[in-house]
């Protein structure tokens, strides 16, 4: 019992005290940026790990969480300084605040939006497409296409979004200044407590009944039919829970990194996310989230170094993974720790 | 109504480049199962061919080498050990499409460049500009092509069996390795010839093929797999359905609408148009 | 219990089931056989709906199963296995099991985890054989494990009708033994149809027999009268001596 859990409370014990005692600011601020995507690709894990749902379009429900934030925030500030309206609003003309933005005024709602929108977006796509068995390449294609329909659908309403530049210049969350290092280390425990809670509450499901019968969804979608289960049912219910927590960790991303425009979520950045996952393990929750934060951290790194550089390196990475190693870090952990295991019992 | 005439060889030639990268997949993706994601790029090799070259005669059978070249290449090296797993070669061409797109920035700058059309395309009949006629044309001659070479050459009819039945074809003597390796350097070199079209209707970018790939595979999923006919009124009707509805509604809600009449089409016909019917249980 | 009236199914203008009339009564073991290409598998895809018929009716218990989905047949209590046994190898045989078993649970309850064996589980686990085996992973099994693992899913889930699609092809003959005992067992308090292309099976374990040819049902009865019937015999030794399949009434 204890040997099971104390990896994870090893790490939890690194990330909630050690981080933030001996990171500099900048850097606590980066690493919360990766726990975001990594409680993306906790979801990706799940839908396309265990589920074999190959899911492109994650940023979808990632930026609809940020947006949903975004809005509430640009909302609180414009109601003290900028006579109601938002900044960019005002730049692009637009006169009188849309309906649609009202009740993102009430963070309740809007918080409730960033995780509830895209879980009701999951639901409806994933019981049109998986009713109809559409899937594997099929329904990754049309993830994609949904992530290339709502960049261009952002761009596009410049009012209502922000258009390319998306929504900046966040300055406070519930009374609270974004600037200060003292906020920043709050957002950064709560990012890394809902990372942690949730990938304990999706174990739990993995390893429940659940958790084997989406197992067994991906590994025999038909065979399971003809054991009375409904496998669209099983993929929509899990297609959805990934769905929001993409937008959840949206919502947590804005007020860190203090930015959310299109580019953040589109078709390229979607795939980064999976090919995180696939590098970290896809059979293992750790896995991917270990390769969220080892290839956020890269990216940070090498981008840094020489800027070009990075996209050649992580071509070569994404070649080299799938061809030599398809089950990621985790999967090569696995196998060292069972060859070890294999040569202290002979 | 003048509206709605004008914008037919709009969407008309769309639908024609559509069909061209689309013809591409049908014989990656339709034939062998790959969902080869550098496809895009193989279309950017095809316009920066004809970029290099400027002579439109010249580039059309210059980029179908150069793109099949490079598909050549990317089957043999790491698509071949990864049959069976069309996700993870998804994820691995995906990768092949950031070097390749890299690559063309460091060779040929970030800015967009331009293809100058050959002065016989300048002008054109009524409402149909040349240059939009001319890839009509070669989308024409594209199915053609690919119709003759499976049904009536000894190769193509090959090709159809290793789809059909993998190991009944090699053990009929069939050297299935060598017809893999066709099926992708054709398939990859239509990509190129679309590379070459594109230049005729817009500027040569890095990300160019990013841009066509999304709705090509759309075509795809409409048209039901591998088959000639399904692509062909998929990616008329996608092609048709881009441009009205770019044109009558918001452009950044065209393809929100295009989404959603796929979805709404799969309701009725959840494996495309047209569908081999088999006895096999998947 | 199984009525099937006039069923046709036609593939691309093949016709793959003519007119096919079969009841079978509850508490019954069929044998359902027939020469390849007879219509044997596409009858249990009618029964099951994986195939839907053109014509016809399927009843179940007085309730027509045509146009129902898949999984709502099962639920109805009708299981069936395929040719090409298909075992999450991923999970236990025990994980298999009570997968199978836990059909009818709502999808918020099998958020917990499995506690212990459920009852029909290690029934089933009982009547297969397999207890042994139960903490290993099914995908060491070996072929004919496999079938009862998938015989033994269905049972947990503790049917009404079964319907075994060739359950011991491939089989060792030890296994095609226990197999045969295990069938009998099974038919003591279930209906069952099973599909068996093996005569010496047949004559083993076999009380009614249905031969399908081309479709249509060419002769129903007990093992002696069908294999004694002459066109059962011009079926299968014209089969056998290589002849095509057709030409003749």
């Amino acid at each position: 019992m204890i040997r099971r859990h104390l990896p994870f409370a090893t790490v939890a014990v690194i990330a909630l005290v050690a981080a933030p005692l001996l990171l500099e600011p900048f850097r606590l601020g980066l690493l919360a940026k990766y726990l975001c995507y990594a409680i993306v690709a906790l979801g990706i894990g799940l839908a396309w790990g265990k589920g074999g749902m190959l899911t492109l379009g994650q940023g979808v429900f990632f930026g609809l969480g940020g947006y949903s934030m975004a809005m509430y925030l640009k909302l609180t500030e414009a109601g003290g300084a900028g006579g109601g309206l938002p900044d960019f609003m005002v730049w692009s003309g637009v006169e009188s605040l849309p309906a649609l933005w009202v009740p993102f005024g009430n963070p309740v709602f809007a918080l409730g939006m960033a995780v509830l929108g895209p879980m009701a977006i999951a639901l409806i796509l994933g019981t049109l497409v998986f009713r109809q068995r559409v899937r594997g390449a099929y329904f990754a294609i049309l993830t994609q296409a949904l992530a290339a329909a709502m960049v261009i659908l952002l761009v596009g309403q410049q009012g209502l979004t922000g258009g390319t530049n998306g929504m900046t210049n966040f300055f406070e969350l519930f009374g609270q200044d974004l600037a200060e290092d003292s906020t920043q280390r709050g957002l950064y425990l709560v990012v890394a407590s809902v990372l942690g809670l949730l990938y304990l509450a999706t174990r739990q499901l993995v390893n429940s009944r659940y958790g084997r019968l989406l197992v067994a969804v991906r590994d025999g979608e038909d065979r399971v039919r003809f054991l009375g289960y409904d496998p669209a049912l099983v993929k929509t219910v899990t297609f959805a829970i990934s769905a929001g927590m993409a937008g959840l960790a949206g919502a947590l991303f804005v007020p860190v990194v203090g930015i959310i425009s299109p580019a953040l979520l589109g078709v390229v950045p979607s795939l980064e996310l999976v090919v995180a996952v696939a590098v970290g393990g896809r059979h293992a929750l750790a896995g991917a989230v270990l390769g969220a934060v080892v290839m956020g951290y890269a990216k940070t790194a090498f981008s840094e170094q020489f800027a070009d550089g990075w996209l050649y390196l992580q071509g070569a990475l994404f070649i080299l993974v799938m061809t030599l190693a398809p089950k990621g870090i985790a999967g090569i952990s696995r196998s060292i720790a069972g060859r070890l295991r294999h040569a202290r019992a002979t | 109504m003048t509206a709605f005439v004008n914008q037919l060889p709009i969407g008309l030639s769309i639908g024609a480049v559509l069909l061209l990268i689309a013809l591409g997949l049908t014989f990656t993706f339709g034939q062998m199962g790959v969902i080869n994601m550098a496809h895009g790029s193989f279309i950017m090799a095809g316009a920066y061919t004809a970029y290099l070259l400027q002579d439109l005669v010249l580039a059309l059978p210059a980029a179908f080498l150069v793109a099949g070249a490079m598909g050549l290449v990317l089957e043999r090296l790491a698509i071949r050990h990864l049959y069976g797993r069309p996700l993870d070669t998804l994820l691995l061409t995906w990768g092949v499409s950031l070097v390749l797109q890299q690559l063309a920035r460091d060779l040929f700058g970030a800015p967009n460049v331009q293809v100058s059309a050959p002065s016989w395309l300048s002008g054109g009949v009524g409402i149909l500009p040349y240059n939009r006629l001319f890839i009509m044309g070669l989308a024409v001659a594209g199915v053609v092509g690919v119709w003759f070479y499976l049904t009536r050459t000894g190769l193509g009819r090959r090709t159809q069996a290793v789809v059909q039945n993998r190991q009944l074809a090699a053990t009929s003597g069939i050297d299935t390795g060598r017809i893999d390796m066709l099926t992708f350097f054709i398939g990859s070199g239509l990509a190129g010839v679309a590379g070459v079209a594109v230049t005729l209707i817009g500027p040569v970018g890095p990300a160019l093929g990013d841009y066509y790939i999304v709705d090509a595979f759309l075509v795809v999923v409409a048209g039901g797999l591998g088959q000639l006919r399904g692509a062909v009124l998929a990616a008329l009707g996608l092609g048709l359905l881009n441009s009205y509805a770019e044109f009558w509604s918001d452009a950044s809600l065209a393809k929100v609408i295009v989404f959603a009449v796929i979805i709404a089409f799969l309701q009725i016909r959840p494996q495309g148009m047209f569908v081999l019917r088999s006895r096999a249980l998947t | 219990m199984l009525e099937l009236r006039d069923v046709q199914v036609i593939f691309d203008g093949f016709r793959a089931l003519d007119g096919v009339d079969l009841t079978v009564p509850e508490g019954e073991l069929r044998f359902l056989i027939g020469p390849n290409g007879a219509g044997k598998t596409t009858l249990i895809d009618v029964i099951t709906g994986l195939t839907r018929p053109a014509a016809g009716s399927v009843r179940f218990g007085g309730a027509d199963l045509v146009g129902r989905k898949e999984h709502e047949i099962v639920r109805m209590g009708v299981g069936r296995t395929f040719q090409t046994s298909v075992v999450f190898e991923a999970l236990t045989v025990i994980e298999n099991l009570d997968l199978a078993a836990t059909f009818r649970k709502p999808l918020w309850s099998l958020t917990r985890r499995r506690d212990g064996v459920s009852e029909a589980v290690e029934e089933a686990l009982a009547r297969t054989g397999l207890e042994e085996l139960a903490e290993r992973s099914a995908g060491v099994l070996s072929h004919g494990q496999r079938q009862w693992l998938e015989i033994g899913m269905l049972l947990a889930q503790r049917p009404k009708l079964l319907l075994l699609d060739e359950p011991v092809a491939g089989m060792s003959k030890d296994e095609r033994e226990r197999t045969g005992e295990l069938l009998t067992e099974i038919a003591d308090d279930h209906t069952v149809i099973v599909v068996e292309h093996d005569m010496d099976f047949l004559r083993r374990h076999a009380s009614v027999v249905t031969v399908l040819h081309e479709g249509k049902v060419l002769v129903e009865g007990s093992v002696d009268e069908v294999s004694a019937d002459p066109r059962v015999q011009e079926v299968y030794l014209g089969r056998r001596a290589g002849d095509a399949v057709g030409n003749r009434p």
